[in-house]
């Protein structure tokens, strides 16, 4: 089964082949190295650019306003903060312009801890994210998803942002992707990029299909009865983790995958709600005006008199930063105790 | 240029009649920007110019082909504005049939977004080429820098056509608040970017120097960077009072002079046109009075292309 680089990879390759995807591009997106985490090896349109993410992002807009598909890549999204008004506006052009100019564009960037990366390679985007009106904003939590919503991205006519969670990228998959060889020894020789000298190397594709994960759609993961636990990217497995532990005491946890946080699927979320009456956000982004507040909002303000415990929010602390040390950054952000923990007690209080 | 001038008067008056909310424009940029619009190929697809202009390019635009009606539309916020639906600030264009990208009030990042549409239109080939402009103070920010480097990488050249429109002013900051370079061409030569220096109030020098630009850039599928030194005839904004300076060089004066030096034109024939305009301008006004706003509900159209719907109210 792909891991979740390996499925960004495919989907990039679907994207050149199929979908007018003209440039792939980013810092080290290019050959030799395919992007720090592989995901942009082996491909046909990739290409290098200079260490600037305020040019990166200005020549995606630029070419969305030339409608030339790309997909663009900010290295770690601890620096996209500086492209903030660049991004504002590739979301407010297509308004701005009145439908004159709409910006087909992705923009990818890989997101949050897990990997010890210390104080610049663990931030998190998605709160930020939600705060961009014009932009839809997606984040697979495991490899299938990966490759569905990013052909999504690329087929859309506005700008995705596609955010990677960095904890799963060498995650595999238990899903095949269409048309990914069964073994995964196979796929790796298929497309995998050799170590040392690559200049001759050329991927073996395999042969894929189109499959798209709808922009908006959630996934119920685990059904259950007695608590809905709301989630995306690196947390989503740990709460279904959580979920199963629970379940060996007789509790029966909903998972849901948000997949999309905008727009997103409050349909599969309300029916959740109504039929557990107790719900839980989990994220990692920092908690003070976290996308789950807004969630939490519409919990209270349509399901004030169905939940019978107190809706909560589990997220990463108010900090400056994670800190390297696993203590530190284990305190930070969600871990699997925690979400446990959170379930447990969401599950006992009585109203 | 005329009609340029009198539509940025009349969108004045607009402002001062309390009829229009914010100022700013481009009077004392026509002798550059008439010259730059007649001369861009215009059109919507990679074989024509793309442009990314700035909130003092009324001129450009009008050479093109811009209504003076459209201008007042816009600085009306009238439903009837095709270019931003009653949206944007005056002065704030974008029309895809001329590949003229909508112009945003962030200063500079024109600069950056340039970038990409130069990129595709490298790889497509032909004549098209990517304009960019802006004014001298926004010369600091990184985009600029950005337009400089990617512009001039090496390994793929880009045919952008760099120019700086400097006043010598950003809002109230003179020019030697600001640069130490002497002209901000100079730092076309760090990159080996070919570049001049141009008397912006002048028709014919500019019109030969952005011709020998453009030829270059088109040609040679490489960027260009000239400088244009101008006049900012009405101070930075109606925020600053939008009244005629005198003390600086209007363009305007000048070429009528000339022409009538040279005996091609007459005093009474130059009126004449004013005339015209501003006859014209006012009707349009008049027209533009009976016209309506935009809807309430119109503020939920296009967040997403095709006005998908955008409001989490109906997820
Ligand atoms: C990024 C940004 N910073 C500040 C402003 C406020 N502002 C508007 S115009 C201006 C001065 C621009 O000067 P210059 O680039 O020389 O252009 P000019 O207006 O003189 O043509 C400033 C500071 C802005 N619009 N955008």
């Amino acid at each position: 089964m792909a891991n979740v680089a390996q499925a960004i990879r495919m989907a990039l390759h679907y994207g050149e082949e199929n979908l007018g995807v003209n440039d792939i591009f980013g810092q080290d997106v290019g050959p030799p190295l395919g992007g720090v985490f592989t995901a942009t090896q082996g491909l046909k349109t990739t290409w290098n650019t200079p260490l600037d993410e305020r040019g990166i992002i200005g020549t995606a807009m630029g070419l969305a306003l030339a409608q030339s598909r790309c997909v663009a890549e900010i290295q770690f999204c601890d620096y996209i903060f500086n492209t903030m008004d660049l991004l504002k506006i590739a979301g407010n052009t297509c308004w701005a312009s009145y439908g004159l100019f709409p910006m087909p564009m992705t923009v990818m960037t890989p997101v949050g801890s897990g990997i010890r990366g210390s104080m610049y390679h663990s931030h998190s985007f998605d709160a930020w994210a939600t705060r961009l009106p014009g932009w839809k904003i997606v984040m697979p939590s495991n490899s299938l998803d990966a490759y569905g919503l990013l052909i999504s991205a690329m087929k859309d006519k506005n700008p995705v942002l596609y955010l990677k969670p960095k904890a799963l990228l060498r995650i595999r998959g238990d899903e095949l992707i269409p048309g990914e060889p069964e073994g995964e020894k196979e796929l790796k020789a298929a497309i995998d990029a050799p170590l040392g000298d690559r200049s001759k190397w050329r991927p073996n594709w395999p042969k894929l299909t189109d499959y798209s994960v709808p922009i908006g759609q959630g996934k119920i993961c685990k059904v259950g009865t007695e608590a809905t636990v709301v989630s995306y990217g690196r947390t989503l497995p740990l709460c279904i983790q959580a979920a199963t532990e629970l379940e060996k005491n007789g509790r029966s946890v909903e998972v849901l995958d948000m997949r999309s946080l905008y727009p997103y699927d409050w349909q599969m979320i309300k029916a959740s709600i109504q039929k557990t009456r107790r719900v839980l956000f989990v994220n990692e982004d920092t908690e003070v005006t976290n996308f789950a507040e807004h969630l939490l909002r519409r919990t209270i303000e349509e399901m004030f008199y169905v939940v019978e415990a107190r809706p909560r929010i589990l997220a990463g602390k108010h900090l400056p930063g994670i800190g390297l040390n696993p203590i530190l950054e284990e305190a930070s952000v969600p871990q699997l105790h925690d979400i446990t923990n959170e379930i447990q007690e969401l599950l006992d209080e009585t109203p | 240029m005329v009609k340029s001038r009198v539509l940025e008067e009349r969108l004045i008056k607009i402002y001062k009649s309390g009829e229009g909310f914010f100022w700013i424009g481009g009077p004392g940029q026509e002798a550059f920007d008439v010259p730059l619009g007649l001369l861009i190929k215009k059109g919507q697809t990679l074989d024509h110019d793309w442009l990314h202009l700035h909130y003092r390019s009324t001129p450009v635009l009008t050479a093109m082909g811009l209504e003076m009606i459209d201008g007042i539309r816009l600085m009306k916020n009238l439903v009837t504005d095709k270019h931003t639906h009653g949206r944007n600030f005056c002065n704030h264009y974008a029309v895809r049939e001329w590949n003229v990208a909508p112009i945003t009030s962030p200063i500079e990042v024109q600069y950056s977004m340039a970038i990409g549409t130069a990129v595709a239109q490298k790889r497509h080939g032909g004549e098209g080429i990517t304009i960019v402009t802006g004014g001298d103070a926004g010369t600091a920010e990184g985009d600029f820098a950005s337009c400089l480097i990617w512009a001039s990488r090496p390994e793929n050249p880009l045919p952008i056509l760099i120019l700086v429109e400097d006043n010598k002013w950003g809002i109230s900051t003179a020019y030697l608040g600001q640069h130490g370079e002497k002209n901000i061409s100079d730092r076309a030569k760090a990159f080996g970017i070919k570049s001049a220096v141009v008397d912006g109030n002048d028709v014919e020098k500019s019109w030969e120097a952005i011709s020998e630009a453009m030829d270059y850039v088109r040609n040679e599928r490489k960027p260009y960077f000239l400088q244009a030194n101008l006049s900012r005839l009405y101070g930075h904004s109606s925020a600053s009072g939008a009244s005629f300076i005198a003390n600086e060089e209007d363009c305007l004066k000048t070429f009528e002079n000339e022409l009538i030096k040279l005996n091609l034109i007459t005093k009474e024939k130059i009126q004449k046109i004013w005339d015209n305009f501003q006859a014209q301008s006012l009707e349009d006004l008049e027209t533009a009075r009976k016209e309506s706003p935009p809807t309430a509900e119109s503020i939920w159209d296009f967040v997403y292309a095709d006005s998908e719907n955008a409001d989490w109210r109906k997820f």
